[in-house]
């Protein structure tokens, strides 16, 4: 039974689950109920990415109908990999969030938080794994609306108008997106994702399907956070609940960033977008910018949170110039960094969250002294910044490294250097802060304050992707091994469907002919 | 006949585009609500003429209805006229110009408007239209498609409903009030009284009749929920939020909200128990016609509850603040 379901189960028990949350109603209780169901998801998405990496994809027709009549989930070991990603985040922070919320969220809002929170996972999790492309979007609303209504939780005011903007820029993307698939599908007829492919191309070269490309990438771009459409998300980011900028900033762009990756390589087809759209250039240069402008953003703010908002977009950056490569080395340094930084981020977010617990404030001039009033929160956040910055043995590195040497692949040796300069930008906002925490004194009016260690419960989440950070940085095995097969699993989806394509237009000219020769005759 | 048909539609498009550029320019928001139920009028009567029922009946309730209300609501928390905007209005000129002829542009390619050749009439559209009096047993093809064939959608969107219910109440919550409050509504109206106690069993009454009817006819769940609420809605503003209250709580409406879901979902949890995927109706009875029909009347009902218990709830969320407001 659990075999037989294993691709809908991470869908249907967070979704499920959200409307228990609701009616258990007491916060301990759905706080328990949530992070129960999202450990649960998390260990069937471990089933899931090790079935998918021994047999390929699997396929799942919901209501028992085949696709493309019904509604198709398909696994591969692409989505099953960010999927993990996703699922194991969303349990550490529920973990931690208990705390945390306690002080950052109104009491009488802590149910209707898990129960968004597990709306949120849901949509993730339908985002990832469905094959269909309108469906994509119906999980793209569900996870969009309980997003904003995570970030719009927090006690601080401001979080409304950062909430607001967030929710007017995402509807726009989401209708892109919306505009995008039903032009799609006025050329095509259908809307799982292997038939539109299959479909596209024999009606290539087409405006309305181009126009359905630009659409849907402009959407995507939104969501994603992509320079110069990234302006939602340091505020969003900011104001939000602690517990809410981990989870969002390690998950909903990353996404995103796989939705993107999944229209160029198994819908449109590399050739199409990167050949005849010329959209690599686009996406190269786009990427490059977020990755300068953004770092450089990163090194003037005051607020630790806003620090690390924009160095999320200028780390988006990194994933799009990974695939804008147009290579299996380029991609899997796009998987890998997926993977990766949503261990940093979500670290450092926890890290953050930690101090404003205590201090109740997230400016750089507040962290002073910490180093030692914080020893451990400090020491997490100074592992999990070494590893933004990319030094050796963490996994920062590992992303850089596949990603330099992706570049240097195809002798872009500007792009390169612009990655290295990412890092330098990156030593001086983290910096900022390790200096602020270790080098400076607690100022004279703190020191009567009861300054100390968060409790376990926020510890444990934020230790243990400290550590996970530390071993995918000397065990790659694993990262790789996956992320690997899923880009060359997605450039062969590509070449098959091409493939294919060209039979199908030899078909396709036997019957013009054949018919042909009937109206003459 | 045809071309009358077109002129009738080409006119009304015409409106569409006039009611749209007037709701642009009016600063009385007051009336831009109002040009906004006369936009979504104006699209169901389009889509009216296009032969999709179904979507005109929901435009209709949801865009027309119940959606013009929660604006009224919301006007009447925050105040009718615009304020002047600072911003610079050049660059998002620029970009709404750049987005039309992007979207001019992918109309050029377009298949020509009706034409039976056309991809979305050959490809997925024959299965729905031949097989699925067979497969899934009802005449509406549309409930077939939404309820079955697709049904994982329509669980999407239930559930996108009760995420937004999840929204409003952690924005706004329901505050219950207090006796001194108790002379809200229209308690002097008498004849309002009157019209509105003789329409709501009635409305209630319709409603149930397009909850149950989806099946052989326009309507289903999103209807069905959409107008039972709209009754309710009529009775809080007459009588008072705190009558409606005695009614239906807030409280119970959340419950009521989420067993909406939890009943459509466990459908799919008892088809997959019965050894079929999540969602197969075939599963549900012996005769895989009869479990076809048996899941959609469940699902619908439970499409129906969420949507009821959401829109009602969302108005008792504005509705407790606008009075609030009005007080202080």
């Amino acid at each position: 039974m659990l075999e037989q379901h294993l691709a809908a189960l991470p869908i249907i028990l967070p979704l499920i689950a959200a409307p228990i949350a609701l009616i258990l109603g007491r916060s301990v209780l759905s706080w328990g109920f949530a992070t129960l169901v999202s450990g649960l998801a998390f260990l069937l998405s471990w089933q899931l990415l090790s079935a998918a990496l021994s047999e390929g994809v699997i396929s799942y027709a919901v209501g028992g109908w085949a696709p493309p009549w019904g509604i198709e989930l398909r696994v591969d070991a692409a989505n099953a990999f960010v999927l993990l990603a996703v699922t194991a985040i969303s349990t550490l922070v529920l973990v931690y969030s208990k705390h945390s919320i306690e002080k950052e969220v109104k009491a009488t809002n802590h149910t209707l938080f898990y129960t968004a929170h597990l709306l949120c996972l849901a949509g993730l999790s339908g985002i990832l794994i469905t094959g269909d492309a309108f469906n994509l979007f119906v999980f793209l609303e569900i996870s969009s609306l309980a997003t904003y209504t995570l970030v719009s939780l927090a006690s601080d005011r401001r979080c409304l108008t950062a909430a607001f903007r967030y929710l007017v820029m995402g509807t726009i993307g989401a209708t892109f997106i919306l505009i995008g698939v039903g032009l799609l599908y006025m050329k095509t007829g259908t809307l799982n994702m292997l038939d539109l492919a299959e479909r596209i191309d024999l009606y290539d070269s087409s405006r309305t399907i181009n126009t359905g490309l630009a659409f849907i990438m402009v959407g995507v771009s939104i969501k994603l956070a992509l320079f110069p459409l990234h302006m939602w998300l340091p505020p969003a980011y900011t104001h939000a609940p602690s517990a809410v900028s981990a989870f969002l900033a390690s998950t909903a762009t990353k996404v995103a960033v796989y939705v993107m990756i999944r229209f160029i390589f198994t819908v449109f087809g590399i050739d199409h977008v990167f050949v005849d759209m010329g959209m690599g250039i686009i996406l190269m240069v786009l990427a490059v910018v977020a990755i300068f402008k953004c770092s450089y953003m990163a090194t003037v703010q005051s607020n630790v949170k806003t620090v690390l908002a924009y160095s999320s977009v200028a780390q988006i950056g990194y994933m799009i110039l990974g695939l804008s490569l147009v290579s299996v080395s380029g991609l899997m340094a796009s998987m890998i960094h997926i993977f990766n930084h949503a261990l940093m981020k979500g670290a450092l977010f926890m890290a953050v969250g930690a101090v404003f617990y205590r201090v109740g404030s997230v400016e750089i001039k507040d962290f002073a002294g910490l180093g030692r009033k914080m020893p451990l929160t400090m020491a997490a956040f100074t592992i999990a910044g070494l590893s933004i910055i990319g030094v050796p043995l963490t996994v920062g590195f590992v992303s850089k490294w596949y990603l330099v040497s992706a570049a240097l692949e195809q002798d872009q040796w500007l792009v390169a250097a612009f990655v290295l300069v990412g890092s330098l930008f990156a030593v001086m906002y983290i910096g900022r802060v390790i200096e602020a925490a270790y080098f400076q004194k607690l100022p004279e009016s703190r020191s009567s304050e009861d300054i100390k260690e968060v409790s376990w419960l926020m510890l444990v989440p934020m230790w243990v992707l400290v550590i996970a950070n530390i071993y995918f940085g000397i065990d790659t095995s694993l990262t790789t091994e996956a992320a690997n097969s899923a880009s060359e699993w997605l450039f062969q989806t590509n070449n098959m469907l091409e493939n294919k394509v060209m039979e199908g237009e030899v078909l396709e000219g036997h019957a013009i002919e054949e018919k042909a020769q009937e109206v003459s005759s | 006949m045809a071309e009358f048909i077109d002129l009738v539609l080409l006119a009304m498009l015409a409106m569409l585009a006039l009611t749209a550029l007037r709701i642009i320019f009016l600063k009385d928001l007051f009336a831009v609500v109002m040009l906004f139920g006369i936009y979504s009028f104006l699209s169901a009567l389009i889509f009216l003429n296009l032969d999709a029922v179904d979507v005109a009946f929901t435009e209709a309730s949801v865009g027309a209805g119940i959606s013009t209300v929660l604006m009224l609501v919301t006007l009447a928390m925050t105040g009718r006229k615009e304020k002047q905007s600072t911003h610079s209005s050049l660059l998002p000129l620029f970009v709404v110009l750049v987005t039309g002829a992007a979207l001019i542009y992918g109309t050029l390619d377009m298949p020509p408007f009706g034409h039976p050749d056309n991809p979305v009439h050959q490809h997925v559209a024959p299965r729905y239209i031949e097989e699925s009096p067979k497969e899934v047993g009802l005449p509406n093809m549309v409930t077939s498609v939404l309820a079955s064939y697709r049904g994982f959608d329509t669980l999407g969107e239930t559930v996108v409903v009760f995420s937004a219910v999840i929204g409003v109440l952690s924005l706004l919550g329901v505050r219950r009030k207090k006796k001194k409050d108790l002379e809200s509504g229209l308690e002097t109206h008498r004849v309002l009284h009157v019209v509105a106690k003789n329409i709501i069993p009635l409305v209630i009454l319709f409603a149930l009749y397009v909850q149950f009817h989806g099946d052989f006819g326009p309507g289903g769940g999103f209807q069905a929920g959409v107008i039972a609420a709209a009754a309710f809605i009529l009775y809080a503003l007459v009588l008072g939020l705190p009558k409606a209250f005695a009614v239906v709580g807030p409280r119970f409406l959340q419950w009521m909200a989420a067993a909406g879901v939890l009943l459509y979902a466990s459908v799919g949890l008892y088809s997959m128990y019965k050894g079929g995927q999540f969602l197969d109706y075939n599963q549900l009875a012996a005769d895989p016609i009869a479990g076809q029909h048996y899941g959609i009347i469940i699902i619908e009902l439970g499409v129906g509850i969420t949507v009821f218990a959401v829109m009602l709830n969302i108005f008792y969320a504005f509705g407790s603040q606008a009075e609030r407001s009005n007080v202080q």
